[in-house]
């Protein structure tokens, strides 16, 4: 553990208000924090939590349309509050800096990395332009980017997306702060990418001793980050403690909640059914136009009335995969086969019998339905399209499937999606493409802009509602613990083709494929040692 | 009536103004007939009578009273303009409607048409065509509703590019949706607050275009009242120091600054909207 020095960072009685409808309403309501120097606290909550608006206080800053109204935030000695704009500039990227969510939309895409990580230094003073090229070299090296001799020199987009976080980190780095705040620093990617940077984070955290506020949803990925856990909801603080006494022990139940989010698993099926599979993806190989090709030779099979997860990272052509088999993007070679007959390739040749059939569930709820239909004409469509079902009997049957999502008809058929939480658009969505009443349903990441605890729920969901209609499932899907909960068999895809797939318990267990293997290894678990573990694991298997 | 009013309560003071101005208007052209002393073209006195008496505004360089002519005018020009306005957007917004939807070569063949026809300046073209087709009333409107459309088109195929590539667009093609309940249903309703605000606006151009046609002898013919071949056939009082012949300008850009404070109004209350979501 770090020694503790004394206190660098205090918020006393912290209330911030943020604006709606042009109304001031209060989204942080008092909050306490201490954090010592070297020390690294963790911030997690659900989305409105409060923990980047937190987070950002630490600086003196609030977002616009929001307004710290009351409290002390004192660093160093300094009161934030009362300081004026030009002190809290000279602060801002010297000893408090940020280190935001999206690198990629944070760096200036014209400009070279080094010319960007040295602005900071050199506008502020303290560094000339050679010592700060010559910093950021060893940054570099010290966050283990490749070439860090000449990986200034590129442009942001030449660069990965972990590396980019990395380089971002260096420049927060760049003036040695008392302070960095982390927002959400490995959300955007993926699993193998964020191990890395999560790696970076901690040791240069580590060898400066800074201290650090790490604001993040994931529990497990806080658990490798932080010596301290504060969890919020709602804008009050719920819980606030030692990492591991928390992670071990959690005394409120939400923080129980959180905990054991990734627990739901979904009970093996006995028996592999032999009859035809209801689809049958046959060496099906597909590109953009421009040629790229994104598909070689997919093979695949989904039996009626089981889930199968399709896993890969991002790039690795699982969403490309459901746009050949929805005919978006007609396939250049191979075929699909629904119940032993082979489909048209292109959407606009397929019949309205074959499209009811097989409906889809998209990633983004709020792009996924119209915002200027209500619900009773999103799900409606559907019942008047594909079943002839018009006046009270379509009344009756979206009110029906209101119920069967578990959403009270009398208080949401009349409401706009605008009106409703992500997780009950997401609801919505369910309902419009079960009103279709298809064979197949195809999901596309449909949990992954949930909270933890709403992409629980929408699973179980998933889960009862196929149990109740024996639909089947085609899950896209990026995140393990997802594919532990729902699927009977599980693709796994890599850069176009399909390397290891087979039933759930089979893929899981040893030996997998190398790539399996890694991605599996890769997911964060909430022991607080597991990131130290199987870095050095990694490193024994190099050598 | 009642959204109306609760449309009025809750505007700033400009639209408000812009509100009222255009209602008094609309009354104006509506009840031309009963609020005017004399008929539209009727020959009451001599020419270029002075104010006051029973020739409230004085009269024409034939004699018509002027009061009179203004509210015809304002009634004929309003009119057209609007239903001009209301053609070009048709015309334009379902063309454009459908280049974005169905993209492709049709969208290369309505694009590259348009620019063509924006390519050559309008008020020229707008010459060129009612000197060969002549300057009836059906005819002035149809000439210069095409020659709007091109920019309605271009402005409803941009917001419409943004609109189609919405997953629930896709959603409904993977349905097995019709183009026709994709623009109607999907895309339109997402498009009209940009395409409300562009009417405003439009409705302006074509109301000075019309009034700069007139001006220039192509427009609305006489004895026709309207407000721009008032002012070209006024413009001799000018010289004297009389502003009547600027009462009909007047008129036009009174409307121009409420149909415009309107529209800042409508834009600053959809996109208001447009954060709640």
């Amino acid at each position: 553990m770090n020694t503790k020095g004394d206190i660098i960072l205090s918020m006393r009685g912290l209330r911030i208000e943020g604006q709606a409808d042009e109304q001031w309403q209060e989204i942080v309501h008092g909050i306490d924090l201490d954090l010592h120097r070297g020390e690294v606290m963790g911030l997690i909550g659900e989305s409105g939590a409060g923990k980047s608006t937190i987070g950002l206080a630490a600086m003196g800053y609030a977002r616009p349309g929001c307004r710290i109204t009351a409290g002390e935030i004192n660093f160093d000695g300094i009161d934030l509050r009362t300081s004026s704009e030009d002190e809290l500039r000279d602060l801002r990227g010297v000893r408090i800096s940020y280190v935001a969510q999206s690198a990629a939309a944070s760096f200036n895409p014209a400009h070279r990395l080094i010319d960007q990580f040295s602005e900071t230094p050199v506008q502020h003073g303290v560094k000339s332009k050679f010592e700060a090229e010559e910093d950021a070299r060893v940054l570099f090296r010290r966050l283990k980017l490749p070439f860090p001799d000449t990986i200034g020199n590129r442009y942001p987009h030449q660069v990965s997306g972990g590396q980019l976080q990395r380089a971002m980190t260096a420049m927060a780095m760049s003036c040695r702060p008392d302070l960095i705040i982390f927002d959400e620093p490995t959300t955007a990617l993926d699993v193998t990418t964020q191990i890395e940077v999560l790696a970076a984070i901690k040791d240069v955290v580590k060898e400066f001793n800074t201290a650090a506020i790490y604001v993040t949803h994931d529990l497990a990925v806080v658990a490798q980050m932080a010596d301290r856990i504060m969890v919020l909801r709602h804008g009050n603080m719920i819980e606030e403690g030692n990492a591991r006494d928390m992670l071990a022990n959690p005394k409120d139940p939400y923080t129980r909640d959180l905990l054991a989010v990734r627990t739901f698993a979904k009970d093996d099926l006995d028996l592999i059914p032999h009859e035809t599979p209801l689809l049958k993806v046959e060496n099906v190989t597909a590109s953009y136009t421009g040629g790229v090709k994104v598909l070689h030779d997919v093979s695949i099979q989904i039996p009626r009335g089981r889930t199968v997860a399709v896993v890969g990272e991002s790039g690795s052509g699982k969403s490309t995969l459901a746009r050949a088999i929805t005919g978006l993007l007609p396939p250049e070679s191979g075929r699909v086969m629904y119940e032993g007959e082979p489909l048209p390739v292109a959407l606009e040749q397929r019949g309205r019998e074959q499209l009811r059939r097989m409906q889809m569930i998209y990633q983004m709820p709020d792009t996924a339905l119209n915002p200027r239909q209500r619900i009773r004409e999103i799900i409606g469509r559907p019942l008047s399209f594909y079943l002839d079902l018009h006046g009270a009997k379509k009344e009756a049957r979206i009110r029906e499937l209101l119920e069967m999502i578990e959403m009270n008809p009398d208080e949401y058929i009349d409401r706009l999606p605008g009106e409703l939480s992500g997780g009950q658009k997401q609801r919505i969505c369910i309902a419009r493409a079960l009103a279709a009443e298809p064979d197949l349903i195809i999901c596309d990441e449909v949990t992954s802009a949930l909270d933890q605890l709403v992409a629980e729920e929408i699973l179980k969901l998933l889960q009862r509602l196929q149990d109740e209609v024996n639909v089947s499932y085609l899950f896209i899907t990026h995140d393990l613990a997802t594919v532990r909960a729902i699927a009977d068999d599980i693709v796994v895809m890599l850069q176009g083709r399909v390397v290891e797939q087979g039933p759930k318990d089979e893929v899981l267990t040893p030996p997998h494929h190398e790539y399996t293997d890694l991605l599996l290894s890769s997911v964060p678990e909430m022991d607080p040692d597991w990131l130290d573990r199987l870095l050095a694991e990694r490193q024994l298997a190099k050598t | 009536m009642k959204t109306v009013l609760k449309l009025f309560m809750e505007a700033p003071w400009s639209g408000r103004f812009g509100l009222l101005v255009i209602a008094i208007y609309i009354m104006l052209a509506v009840f031309a007939p009963v609020l005017t002393p004399f008929g539209e073209s009727e020959i009451v006195a001599d020419a270029f009578e002075p104010w006051g008496g029973a020739y409230l505004l004085g009269t024409d360089n034939l004699g018509r009273d002027m009061f009179t002519r203004l509210i015809y005018g304002g009634r004929n020009t309003i009119g057209i303009a609007f239903l001009t306005t209301m053609l070009a957007f048709l015309v334009g917004g379902v063309l454009g409607f459908v280049a974005a939807a169905m993209g492709g070569w049709i969208d290369q063949l309505l694009g590259r048409l348009v620019d063509v026809m924006m390519a050559i300046p309008t008020l020229i073209f707008a010459l060129l065509i009612l000197t060969i087709t002549g300057t009836s009333i059906p005819v002035l409107i149809v000439v210069i509703a095409l020659l709007d459309s091109t920019r309605v088109f271009r402005l409803a195929r941009a917001v419409a590019m943004n609109i189609v590539v919405m997953d629930y667009v896709e959603a409904a093609r993977l349905r097995g949706e019709g183009l026709w309940w994709i623009i109607w249903r999907e895309v339109l309703p997402n498009a009209m607050p940009p395409l409300v605000a562009e009417f405003g606006l439009r409705f302006c151009f074509v109301f000075l275009f019309i009034s700069a046609l007139s001006f220039l002898g192509l427009g609305i013919q006489p004895p026709t009242a309207d407000w721009g071949s008032m002012v070209r056939d006024n413009a001799t009082l000018i010289t004297y120091g009389d502003v009547t012949p600027l009462l009909p300008a007047g008129a036009i850009a009174l409307l121009t600054v409420a149909v415009n404070f309107v529209v800042d109004f409508f834009l600053h209350k959809t996109s208001g909207l447009r954060d709640e979501h």
